[in-house]
């Protein structure tokens, strides 16, 4: 037996091709990207010098990045609460509501979760346009006769960001809600009974009974969608371009135009290797909450 | 006596009744939510030009313009968009399940130094953003001739899905006993036999959940896809798509709505058709994380 399984042909087979595609696609741009940031200018160009630090110290200095971070933290605020949140009412309305065609209604809720991203961009652009027809969400408004809310909606900075979180709200709830879900199937009934008998108010068994048994997944859920939401661009690319102005321009699209529009590798460099130090110390960050109690 | 009785628990039963209703109100709510946009969009990819001038938005299609999807098809370059996507998520799938089963057996169940240290070095991917490795593939690319290829977008599919397919699979190799493979063994395989025979047919759920996730995300690309390729002919669907208003004008709703269908539909297909294996790929990472 382990004369067959400690066979060096064959591990060599198996492990090798994989590994030579990682390493040479995913974790030597990650420490190339690190040598980068030491380098000014444009890879390739006359300007690509050693400068040391000089990127770093940009950093600190630099508007743009801090309203791009600014625009990042408020888009997780809002989008990583109102996936979880939303995704822990759907969940218990699956428990205790949902009587009849509980698993039609579980997968309609999961609809939107396996759409493209770019395709409910594009979607949402229409729900939400005014010009040059109204988007469906201003002729609903018009038609119900309340003429005087059309806005719009991802035209102006002060509710782009909200129509965006809004819309990766709507698409990533259902995801939340089933797992939520199986979390709520797993809870024995005879504690459930025990908290009725015992006169709990829905609230209390709420409060004090389902909240503590859910928090483990509960933060799951919170590093899954602080993740998602940290590397912002996509659903955010395909909405509102980055628009009105920079309302909606996230570190990762930044990043990008820094790169590869205004050809600033370096500098661009340090940006992505803050988006990966973000994306790991914020998940740490939100895994300190489940300490044993 | 009886009337005094019987008033009360009427009106308990009243109450419960209307409790019901409300939560079905509720509930029949949330699911208009997440039906109505998509209704809305099969609906308007319908509408031919001039139902979008005169009616508002939310009014029914009252043509079937085919035309519509035959404009995004051809004119609009959908077509093609399409086929590359296909194309490209296919043949990445058939190398990412073959890699992610070999190299999660290598890890788990064969015994050989530094299968602990590998197992770790596969798992740091999975926190690695696609936009921190970016610039130096850009560059790499671009040096070794494979940007703006088919095959330079068909190996960076691969690569990054290599990190958290090894890791779900690892989950269900684990849970694989011992005991057949010594009875494989006994009965006369050698390893590759027993991979072939034995291990891949009986990770036959798990390597489907891999390809639903994977299918989903490759579907899905659009940072790689934008950025290692330039010529419209090798573009995916999202790429595509992104542009599509830029270059066939936004004032053409009809088509818009008829390409974002194009691109929606495959994924409901496979949703309705595959429900719970889908459900449970794409909730894997989480519930095992």
């Amino acid at each position: 037996m382990s004369r067959v399984l400690r066979d060096r042909r064959a591990i060599l087979l198996f492990i090798v091709p994989g590994f030579i595609l990682y390493t040479v696609l995913v974790i030597l741009p990650v420490l190339w990207s690190a040598y980068y940031t030491f380098f000014g200018g444009m890879i390739g160009s006359s300007k690509w010098s050693f400068i040391g630090l000089d990127n770093y110290a940009r950093l600190f200095q630099d508007k743009k990045f801090a309203a791009a971070l600014m625009v990042n933290v408020r888009y997780i605020a809002m989008t990583t609460f109102g996936q979880v949140i939303f995704g822990l009412l759907l969940a218990l309305m699956f428990k205790f509501w949902v009587k009849r065609f509980g698993s039609s209604v579980r997968t309609i809720v999961f609809f939107p979760v396996v759409l493209p991203v770019v395709a409910v961009g594009q979607l949402f652009t229409k729900i939400y346009e005014i010009q040059p027809y109204y988007g469906l969400l201003n002729s609903l408004l018009q038609g119900v006769g309340l003429g005087n809310l059309v806005y719009p909606w991802i035209g102006k900075a002060d509710t782009a960001l909200i129509a965006l979180a809004a819309m990766d709200i709507w698409t990533a709830m259902g995801f939340y809600s089933i797992i939520l879900y199986g979390a709520l199937l797993d809870i024995p009934g005879d504690i459930l009974e025990a908290a009725e008998i015992d006169g709990c108010n829905a609230w209390q068994l709420f409060r004090r009974i389902l909240l503590p048994l859910l928090r483990p997944i509960l933060l799951t859920c919170f590093v899954f969608s602080f993740t998602g939401t940290v590397k912002m661009f996509e659903s955010a690319l395909a909405l509102t371009r980055g628009g009105p102005g920079t309302a909606t321009t996230s570190l990762s699209m930044y990043m990008y135009n820094t790169a590869f529009s205004f050809q600033k590798t370096g500098y661009a460099s340090v940006i992505a290797l803050f988006i990966f130090l973000l994306c790991v110390f914020g998940a740490r960050l939100i895994r300190a909450f489940d300490r044993k109690d | 006596m009886t009337t005094v009785a019987a008033k009360p628990e009427n009106k308990a039963r009243k109450k419960v009744r209307v409790r019901n209703v409300l939560i079905a109100i509720v509930i029949l709510l949330v699911v208009l939510i997440d039906l109505y946009p998509l209704f809305f969009m099969y609906s308007a990819s319908f509408k031919t030009n001039n139902e979008f001038v005169t009616n508002p938005a939310y009014a029914f299609n009252q043509s079937l313009h085919w035309q519509n999807y035959v404009d995004s098809w051809t004119r609009g370059n959908m077509g093609v968009f399409f086929t590359n996507s296909l194309l490209n998520t296919s043949v990445s799938l058939v190398f990412i399940t073959l890699f992610s089963l070999t190299i999660s057996f290598a890890l788990i169940k064969m015994e050989w130094k530094g299968r602990k240290f590998f197992s770790q070095y596969f798992a740091f991917g999975i926190m690695v953003p696609v936009a921190t490795t970016l610039i130096p593939l850009f560059v790499i690319y671009n040096n070794s001739g494979l940007y703006n290829t088919r095959l330079g977008l068909i190996l960076v599919y691969i690569a990054s899905a290599i990190s958290f397919s090894v890791y779900l699979l690892s989950g269900y190799m684990r849970a694989l006993p011992d005991e057949i493979l010594e009875a494989s063994v006994i009965d006369g395989c050698n390893i590759y036999t027993m991979m072939w025979h034995i291990v891949a047919p009986l990770m036959k759920n798990a390597l489907i959940t891999v390809v639903v996730i994977q299918f989903f995300f490759k579907w899905n690309d659009l940072l790689y896809s934008m950025t290692l390729i330039s010529s419209s002919s090798l573009k995916t669907m999202q790429t595509g798509l992104l542009y599509f208003s830029d270059e066939f004008g936004s004032k053409n709703w009809g088509a818009i709505f008829a390409s974002v269908s194009i691109s929606v539909t495959p994924m409901l297909l496979m949703y309705l058709l595959l429900n719970k294996m889908v459900i449970e790929g794409m909730t894997a990472g989480a519930i095992k994380g």
